[in-house]
C-alpha cells in the first residue's frame, strides 16, 4: 500500500506527459521516433554522471568536482581517440582520466581530511583549465565515429528499430550501469558495506569495515563515470572538442542526484526527462508551435525539478554521513 | 612579529611595483564564453593580442573568460578597475547594466561595451553591423536551399539577434519567394551540447542550411554529421568546416578599433563614442566564399557584399513592411539607426512570435 501511495503522482504525471507528447506532435512536421532515439542521446551524459555521483555520495562523500572531471574527460577521451583513431579506446581513457583525476579529490578529502565542498569546487576550476590547456592543439578536428549498434534485421524494425537498436554502445553502457549500481546497492554485500558507510561511518569501522578504503573506490568510480559521461559530449553528442563544451551539465547532475533522493532508477528518470524535453522543446520550437518560447526554454528545469519533487514526498533523506570527514582517531 | 615583517616589506614593494608599472597602459577584457570558443570570444581574443603586438611592452592587457552575464559581471570588472585597470572592453550584450554600473564608481577608468546602447561619460558603446554580413548569408541561403526551409539557432531575444534574423530572411526572400524560416532559441551564447541539439532537430525537421547566432562551432559538427546540409561560420572564419557544411561566414574583426581607442587612453584623447561599423569600415569580415557555392552565385553574394561596403546598397530597403502587415519603410526608404538598435519585430514572412 505505501508503495503505492507513493507511486501513484509519479505514474500520473508520466502518463499525462506521455499522453500529451503524440498531441503536441500532431500537426506538427516532428517525428516522434527520432525525437526519442535522440532524447536518448542527450540524457546520456548526464545519466551517466549522475550514476557515478550517486555513488559517491552512497559512500557519505560529496564530491562538487563532477563538473571538472567531465570536462577532463571529454578532451582525454577526444585526444585519445584522434591519436589511436578508435573512439572506444577514447572512451577508455577518458575513464581513466576521471579516475585519475577523483583520486587527487580523493586524497585530499580522505587522508589530508581537507574540507570536501571546498575541494570539490576546487577540482572543478582545476579539471576546466587543465582541458583547457590539454585541448589546444585539438580545435576543429574531427574524432573518429564510434561504431552504432547494427543487428540484422532487428536494428530495422519500425520504430523500435532506431529507439532502441541502433544506437551506440556507450548508450546501453549508460542504462546498464544504472541497473548493476541499483541491484549492486540494493542486493550485495558491497553495496551494504557501501551504504552502512555512507550512513555511519563510525558504526561501519567499528564493524570493522575500512571506511576510507571503500570511500576512495567509490570517489573513483564517480571519476571514471564523469569522465566516460565527458568524453560522450565530445566524442559522440557535438562531437568535436571545444573548450568549456561541458557548459554546466556536471551541476546539473549534482542537482539531479539530490532531487532523484539518491535512488538510481529515479536519476535515469531524471535525466530522461530532463534530456528529452530540452530535446523536445527545441524541436517543438522549430516546428512553431503556439507555446511562448520562455517557457520552453525553462520547461526542463522545471518539470525535472517537479516531478523529482512529488516523488521524493516519501521523505527518502541523503546518507547520514554526506559531507563528513572520517578519520579512525575520531 | 617576523611575519608582519614580511607583509610590511611585501607591501612596499608591491606598491614600488605598481609605481614603476604606472606607465604601462593597463587593459582588461571581459569575455563572455573561453578564448578557445572558436567564435565570438575568440575574435575578441584576437582584438586583445592586436593591442599587445601593436603597443609591446607599453601595454599590459588583461582577460577574464567565462563570465556569467549577471552580477558575477560587476564583480569581475571592480576588480579589474580595482587593479589599475586604464581601459576595459566588455564583450557581451549582457553586461549592459553592469558596465554602467561599475562606470560610474570609477569615473576615471574608461569602459567600452559591445553591442549596448547605454552610454556614460566614461563609457563608450561600439558595434559592427553584423546585419550586412547576415545579407549576404541569406542571399546564400536562399540560393543553396533544396528543401526551402532555413534553420537559424537564435541565442537571446535582443535587438543584435532580431536584426540578423530580418536580414537573413529579407534576402533569402528576395531570391526564392518560397523560403521559410524555423527558428529556435537556445537562451545561450555558448553550450555546445545544446547548439548541437538545436541544429538536429533542426535538421530532422527539414533545414537543409542552419543559420546560427550562437558561439561555438558544435552546429557546424552536426550539419557535417547530417552530410547535405549548409553552415556559416559564425563571429569566427570556423574555416576548419570548410569548404562544406561551412559554405561562408561572417569575422568579426575588432582588432583596429581596440588598437585605436588602447592609443587614445594613451594620448588622453579618449572621449565617450557610440561606434557602429560595417563590412565598409572592416570591422565585419566575409569570409570565403567556398566552391561548394556555384560560381554565379558567389559572384551575386561578392557584388552584394561590395555594395554594402560602399554604402550603395542598404540591407533594410523598402518597401518593408513589418509581420504584424503594418508598413514600415516604403520604396526605397532605408531603416535608420535607431530603429534598428532597438529592433523589436520580426518583417513581414517570418511567422513566428518573437519571446519576450
Amino acid at each position: 500500500m505505501k508503495t503505492l501511495t507513493s507511486i501513484n503522482p509519479v505514474f500520473v504525471i508520466v502518463v499525462v506527459m506521455v499522453g500529451a507528447i503524440p498531441l503536441l506532435l500532431s500537426g506538427t512536421e516532428i517525428n516522434p521516433v527520432l525525437l526519442i532515439a535522440s532524447l536518448m542521446v542527450a540524457a546520456t551524459p548526464l545519466l551517466i554522471a549522475a550514476i557515478g555521483e550517486l555513488v559517491v555520495e552512497k559512500a557519505g562523500v560529496l564530491n562538487l568536482g563532477v563538473e571538472g572531471m567531465m570536462i577532463v574527460g571529454a578532451i582525454a577521451g577526444f585526444a585519445i581517440s584522434v591519436e589511436t583513431g578508435s573512439a572506444l579506446v577514447g572512451a577508455l581513457a577518458a575513464i581513466v582520466a576521471g579516475a585519475l583525476l577523483s583520486l587527487l579529490f580523493a586524497f585530499l578529502t580522505q587522508f589530508a581530511l581537507a574540507n570536501q565542498v571546498a575541494s570539490g569546487l576546487a577540482l572543478t576550476l582545476f579539471g576546466l583549465g587543465l582541458s583547457a590547456l590539454m585541448g589546444q592543439s585539438y580545435v576543429g578536428i574531427r574524432p573518429p565515429a564510434m561504431a552504432k549498434l547494427d543487428l540484422p534485421v532487428i536494428s530495422d524494425l519500425p520504430v523500435v528499430g532506431p529507439i532502441l537498436f541502433s544506437h551506440d554502445p556507450i548508450l546501453y553502457v549508460g542504462i546498464g550501469l544504472c541497473a548493476a549500481v541499483w541491484g549492486l546497492l540494493k542486493f550485495s554485500r558491497a553495496g551494504l558495506v557501501l551504504r552502512a558507510v555512507g550512513e555511519n561511518h563510525d558504526a561501519a569501522h567499528a564493524l570493522g569495515y575500512h571506511v576510507i578504503r571503500v570511500r576512495v573506490l567509490a570517489i573513483m568510480f564517480g571519476g571514471a563515470c564523469a569522465g566516460l559521461g565527458g568524453a560522450y559530449i565530445s566524442l559522440i553528442r557535438v562531437p568535436q572538442w571545444t573548450e568549456g563544451m561541458t557548459a554546466g551539465i556536471g551541476w546539473i547532475a549534482l542537482a539531479l542526484v539530490v532531487f532523484a533522493s539518491w535512488k538510481p532508477w529515479r536519476v535515469l528518470l531524471g535525466a530522461y526527462l530532463f534530456g528529452g524535453i530540452n530535446v523536445l522543446q527545441l524541436n517543438l520550437q522549430a516546428a512553431g508551435i503556439a507555446i511562448p518560447v520562455e517557457y520552453l526554454a525553462m520547461s526542463p528545469y522545471l518539470i525535472t525539478i517537479l516531478v523529482l519533487v512529488i516523488m521524493s514526498a516519501d521523505k527518502s533523506g541523503a546518507p547520514a554521513s554526506l559531507g563528513r570527514s572520517f578519520h579512525a582517531s575520531q | 612579529m617576523k611575519f608582519t615583517k614580511l607583509l610590511a616589506t611585501a607591501a612596499v614593494a608591491m606598491g614600488l611595483a605598481t609605481t614603476a608599472m604606472a606607465d604601462k597602459t593597463k587593459v582588461g577584457f571581459v569575455y563572455v564564453g573561453p578564448v578557445g570558443d572558436g567564435g565570438w570570444t575568440y575574435e575578441h581574443d584576437q582584438g586583445r593580442k592586436a593591442v599587445v603586438e601593436a603597443f609591446g611592452d607599453d601595454v599590459e592587457t588583461v582577460y577574464v573568460e567565462s563570465v556569467p552575464e549577471g552580477p558575477d559581471a560587476e564583480r569581475v570588472m571592480t576588480q579589474m578597475a580595482l587593479d589599475g585597470a586604464d581601459l576595459i572592453f566588455t564583450t557581451s550584450f549582457g553586461y549592459m547594466d553592469q558596465t554602467i554600473n561599475v562606470a560610474k564608481k570609477f569615473p576615471d577608468v574608461k569602459f567600452e561595451h559591445a553591442t549596448g546602447y547605454k552610454t556614460a561619460p566614461n563609457v563608450s558603446v561600439y558595434s559592427a553591423r553584423f546585419y550586412e554580413g547576415r545579407a549576404v548569408q541569406g542571399h546564400i541561403a536562399g540560393k543553396m536551399t533544396k528543401s526551402n526551409i532555413i534553420g537559424y539557432i537564435a541565442s537571446f531575444p535582443i535587438p543584435e539577434v532580431i536584426r540578423g534574423i530580418n536580414s537573413a530572411y529579407i534576402h533569402a526572400k528576395k531570391v526564392n519567394p518560397d523560403v521559410e524560416f524555423k527558428i529556435v532559441w537556445a537562451y545561450t551564447w555558448f553550450d555546445p551540447a545544446k547548439e548541437a541539439d538545436a541544429a538536429k532537430a533542426l535538421i530532422e525537421q527539414g533545414a537543409d542550411v542552419i543559420l546560427q547566432h550562437t558561439d561555438s562551432t558544435a552546429p557546424q559538427a552536426a550539419a557535417q554529421a547530417a552530410g547535405n546540409v549548409v553552415t556559416f561560420g559564425q563571429a569566427s572564419d570556423m574555416s576548419e568546416y570548410a569548404p562544406f557544411p561551412r559554405v561562408s561566414s561572417i569575422i568579426d574583426n575588432w582588432g583596429p578599433y581596440y588598437v585605436a581607442r588602447t592609443k587614445a587612453v594613451m594620448d588622453g584623447t579618449w572621449e565617450s563614442v557610440s561606434t557602429w561599423d560595417g563590412i565598409g569600415a572592416g570591422m565585419v569580415g566575409i569570409g570565403e566564399i567556398s566552391d561548394a557555392v556555384p560560381a554565379d552565385v558567389k559572384a551575386e553574394a561578392e557584388a552584394l557584399r561590395d555594395a554594402l561596403a560602399d554604402g550603395t546598397y542598404h540591407a533594410f530597403t523598402g518597401p518593408l513592411n513589418k509581420a504584424d502587415g503594418s508598413a514600415w519603410l516604403a520604396e526605397g526608404e532605408t531603416a535608420d539607426d535607431g530603429t534598428l538598435a532597438g529592433m523589436n519585430f520580426y518583417v513581414e514572412g517570418i511567422n513566428a512570435e518573437i519571446p519576450n
